[in-house]
């Protein structure tokens, strides 16, 4: 397009010189962070680095994070396609409606995502009465953490399949109906290969933020060592008693998380590029 | 209701969905209207607009503000250089745009408040200048700018790419300079994405926590933004005080959703 219509384009100089601004702000904005995390991490080598990821707190905050994310990714899944489902196949009045509200835990704030769990569930919450009688820990323990997790990444799969399944229409569907496979069988066999890599894609973005969450799950988790700290609150105690390096260590797994979800993303968003061509 | 279909599954399916988003939702959401709604209308108001919040506000929209206006220049900057010029890693560059949404906050906030640190990459040589970013507004703003650029370039970048060439050539064989295709043609189609881009940026910086509140310094009425307030009110447990200030950013959230969704109408018009 650019080629065959040289007319309308900007002479060479101001070409390179809108790049070289372009670049020059993305290099401070996301570059140097980037370096700075893994430079930081590794300033007293590897040893103190692999020292630093491996220790018991760091440990058990690895686990937790990666429980977090076992439990919330699936629940979030299952949600997502059955939404996505009833919202694309079907008209139905209040679908607008219905559609908000799914987004409603995006423009939330995240520490209003994790407070709303605080006053239910805290000592003067609507439910701390039932909480304390049946004698179970949701606040400052797991299932508060896997709550707030599941709030704020509530609606990734959703969103990603809604707008895809709307243009896929029931075509394929009613035909594998008509012919007399049940609705399951159709829904395994038709459905799901169509929209496999827009579930891998919301999967990938609903995985990278219930592992990466912070605020929600900072409200609602207590910080007790070893017990509910997940990975970036421990990066954050780390870096409030002023082990850097300890910090920057635990840091730059999240990070790699980051780079490889960027990376994933690319990938599954050009396969589907393909497909669709 | 709904379409006669041979299609099955929609009272398991709708059935489903209404439940769960009910229990993880809206029964909580509702939990702070309710326990906000526990207050007179004097504690209400004290607690949502005494000198503290107010000057939380103030900090947390005016930096939220500035931050989405530099991020509608260099984000739209960005599209415009990712869609029209090809250069070395520029697929590189168009992946790496994504990182804000990526990377976890509380590690972009560590990372930026060591970057911007008095003895930081760039803290030390902006601090021989005068200027003190950690620990200051302006270090709020930076994480700010963070956070947001990816939906200002976001929302840009297909509109961008959407547009049909023969109205610039046409306004060229008219007669028209570069720069008035730009300002005259070009500006005009893409202002609605980029309305919609620098809200969503504003709408996102004004909740925003991990980011910033390392870089903050977190100073009452200095540097201390309104969702830091939410958390020490509940330190303090007062929850009502907590929630009731968690409802007015809930209405300013459900106010920039109307605007965005009002941009998004004018962009398919």
């Amino acid at each position: 397009m650019i080629a065959s219509t040289p007319k309308v384009t900007e002479s060479l100089f101001v070409r390179i010189l809108l790049i070289l601004v372009a670049l020059i702000f993305l290099s401070l904005v996301l570059i140097v962070p980037l370096v700075t995390i893994f430079s930081t991490g590794l300033a007293k080598g590897i040893q103190v680095y692999w020292a630093a990821i491996t220790e018991s707190d760091a440990r058990s905050a690895i686990y937790l994070t990666l429980t977090a994310a076992a439990i919330s990714v699936p629940c979030n899944l299952v949600f997502g396609i059955a939404a996505s489902w009833a919202i694309a196949k079907f008209d139905f009045t209040g679908k607008k409606l219905l559609m908000t509200l799914i987004d409603l835990p995006l423009t939330v704030s995240p520490v209003i995502s994790g407070l709303i769990f605080v006053l239910l569930f805290g000592a003067q919450g609507l439910f701390g009465g039932v909480v304390s009688w049946l004698d179970i820990k949701i606040l400052f323990a797991v299932p508060g953490i896997v709550l707030a997790t599941i709030f704020v990444t509530f609606p990734y799969v959703a969103r990603s399949l809604i707008p895809l399944m709307q243009v896929q229409g029931n075509d394929q569907e009613e035909a594998g109906l008509t012919l007399g496979a049940g609705g399951w069988r159709t829904f395994w066999h038709i459905t799901l290969p169509n929209i496999k890599w827009g579930v891998l894609y919301g999967v990938i973005l609903l995985n990278a933020r219930a592992m990466g969450e912070f605020g929600a799950v900072s409200v609602v988790s207590g910080h007790i060592r070893g017990m509910t700290n997940t990975i970036p609150l421990h990066v954050e105690i780390l870096y409030n008693e002023y082990q850097f390096v300890a910090a920057f260590a635990m840091a730059s797994i999240l990070t790699l998380l980051a780079v490889v979800t960027l990376i994933a993303k690319t990938y599954v968003k050009w396969r589907t590029g393909e497909e669709q061509a | 209701m709904r379409n006669k279909s041979v299609i099955p599954g929609f009272g398991l399916t709708m059935g489903f969905t209404l439940l769960y988003l009910s229990v993880i939702v809206l029964i909580p959401l509702a939990a702070l209207v309710f326990k906000s709604s526990g207050l007179t209308w004097q504690a209400f108001t004290e607690a949502v607009a005494s000198q503290r919040v107010a000057a939380s506000y103030r900090l947390t929209f005016g930096t939220s503000l500035v931050a989405a206006l530099i991020n509608g220049v260099f984000g739209f900057l960005v599209a415009w250089v990712l869609v029209r010029y090809k250069f070395p890693g520029r697929g590189f560059i168009d992946m790496l745009v994504d990182l804000p949404f990526a990377l976890p906050t509380a590690v972009a906030g560590i990372a930026l408040t060591t970057i911007y640190s008095q003895n930081g990459f760039l803290g030390k040589p902006l601090e021989a200048i005068g200027i003190k970013v950690a620990f200051t507004p302006v270090g709020i703003t930076v994480a700010l700018i963070f956070i947001g650029l990816p939906f200002v370039v976001r929302t840009v970048q297909p509109v961008l790419q959407a547009l049909d060439p023969d109205v610039e050539e046409a306004a060229v064989c008219l007669g028209a300079t570069r720069w008035q295709t730009f300002t005259k043609v070009l500006l005009p189609a893409l202002l609605p994405a980029l309305l919609t881009g620098v809200t969503s940026a504003f709408a996102r910086a004004v909740g925003e926590y991990g980011s910033v509140v390392f870089i903050a310094g977190n100073m009452p009425m200095k540097t201390e933004i309104t969702p830091l307030l939410i958390i020490t009110k509940l330190e303090q447990y007062d929850y009502a005080g907590a929630a009731a200030i968690a409802v007015v950013m809930l209405i300013v959230s459900f106010f920039l959703l109307f605007l965005i969704s009002l941009f998004q109408k004018m962009e398919r018009s």
